[in-house]
């Protein structure tokens, strides 16, 4: 079998493989490199947990840090006071950087 | 096991003990050691088995093992990049130790070692910190502009990058307990509707109706452990390729 390019009529061997692979769907289109989700929880269940773990995970770390400088800098708990809010707010810029509109491939959305 | 008395006792079954009589004991080598090892062993077994053959068309094992390869060879060059190979290994050794434990478990008498947040916690830090000591490596102290967001005015700064390296470390929660809550979430519920089964089905004839109702909700459970014991692998495997791609590529 040849499968050289310079045959002497019509399409080379590859091209009229490809063709005929493409005709039987054998061949997946090229998936966008832009899968960020990844089919991750198409489920109600799925988007649900996500965006719950998203969103306490956060909070989870901003608290144990804040807990922490609290406990080490004195008696007042300020550190705590402002790291549950930092935490909120990065529990929900993990939410939007999981369901945020792809404008661009693989840029991270601009600040709000 | 499940209904003792007329209790369901749905967490008794994470509990830990040895394993492998006296030598287990001595070496305190749990049952969740021994279906890790079961996991490492089922892996290199796909792989050798399914290529011994080294045909040219490829039989069922050899398919498979081709598959696996592919699939996560595909994952790792897809979300990372061309540099994505140099991590093929270790996402296709994390990938497959994770897809084998979740596997397991669903298999009776057998223990979820995924569904121990300390072992989650633990593949999560590996994955955690090499990702940061990648992108240390590459791109040195400028890796730190990671936590800059683009296109912000200076003054808010100061906010900002606090909150995006909040964001940053609470990846290593929120990979941990994805994993962690899916497993152990499923097998509570298999538990609970298996004692269901033994509780109605020993209280009398009548009760045989919503006893077998009950059963067949926990068959339609195990196939849907299955999915999640699948996806949720895949879904640890492409998390970390998503985040070794940040390391790799800041943004």
């Amino acid at each position: 079998m040849s499968d050289d390019p310079g045959d002497d009529d019509g399409p080379s061997f590859e091209e009229r493989l490809k063709a005929a692979r493409r005709r039987q769907g054998l061949d997946t289109p090229p998936r966008s490199p832009g899968m960020e989700t990844g089919g991750l929880g198409q489920s109600p269940w799925g988007i649900g947990l996500r965006v719950g773990i998203e969103l306490v995970s956060a909070l989870v770390v901003a608290v144990a840090i804040g807990y922490g400088l609290s406990l080490l800098f004195g008696a007042r708990p300020i550190f705590l006071a402002v790291f549950v809010l930092l935490g909120g707010a990065a529990g929900v810029l993990n939410v939007w950087r999981v369901f945020a509109p792809k404008q661009d491939e693989r840029r991270r959305p601009p600040g709000p | 096991m499940a209904a003792q008395g007329s209790s369901i006792d749905a967490l008794g079954q994470f509990q830990l003990h040895t394993a492998l009589g006296p030598l287990g004991a001595a070496v305190n080598f749990t049952q969740s050691n021994l279906c890790m090892v079961a996991a490492g062993v089922l892996t290199l077994g796909l792989l050798w088995v399914g290529m011994r053959p080294r045909a040219m068309v490829p039989g069922r094992m050899q398919s498979a093992a081709e598959m696996a390869y592919e699939v996560v060879y595909s994952m790792c060059v897809d979300t990372i990049g061309p540099e994505g190979r140099a991590f093929f290994p270790f996402v296709f050794t994390l990938f497959f130790f994770i897809l084998f434990g979740n596997l397991l478990g669903v298999w009776p008498y057998d223990f979820t070692f995924t569904s121990h947040i300390v072992v989650t916690l633990a593949l999560t830090m590996v994955v955690f910190i090499m990702s940061t000591w990648v992108g240390l490596r590459i791109h040195g102290l400028h890796w730190f502009s990671y936590f800059v967001p683009q296109g912000v005015p200076k003054p808010l700064l100061p906010l900002l990058v606090p909150i995006e390296m909040l964001s940053y470390v609470s990846r290593i929660i929120s990979l941990s307990v994805r994993l962690f809550a899916n497993m152990m979430a499923g097998h509570v519920m298999l538990e609970v509707f298996g004692a269901f089964v033994v509780m109605l089905g020993t209280a009398g004839v009548i009760f045989w109706i919503p006893s077998g109702l009950a059963f067949a909700v926990n068959v339609a459970l195990i196939g849907f452990e299955i999915l999640v014991a699948t996806l949720q692998a895949y879904v640890f495997a492409i998390l970390t390729c998503i985040y070794l791609h940040d390391a790799v590529h800041l943004h």
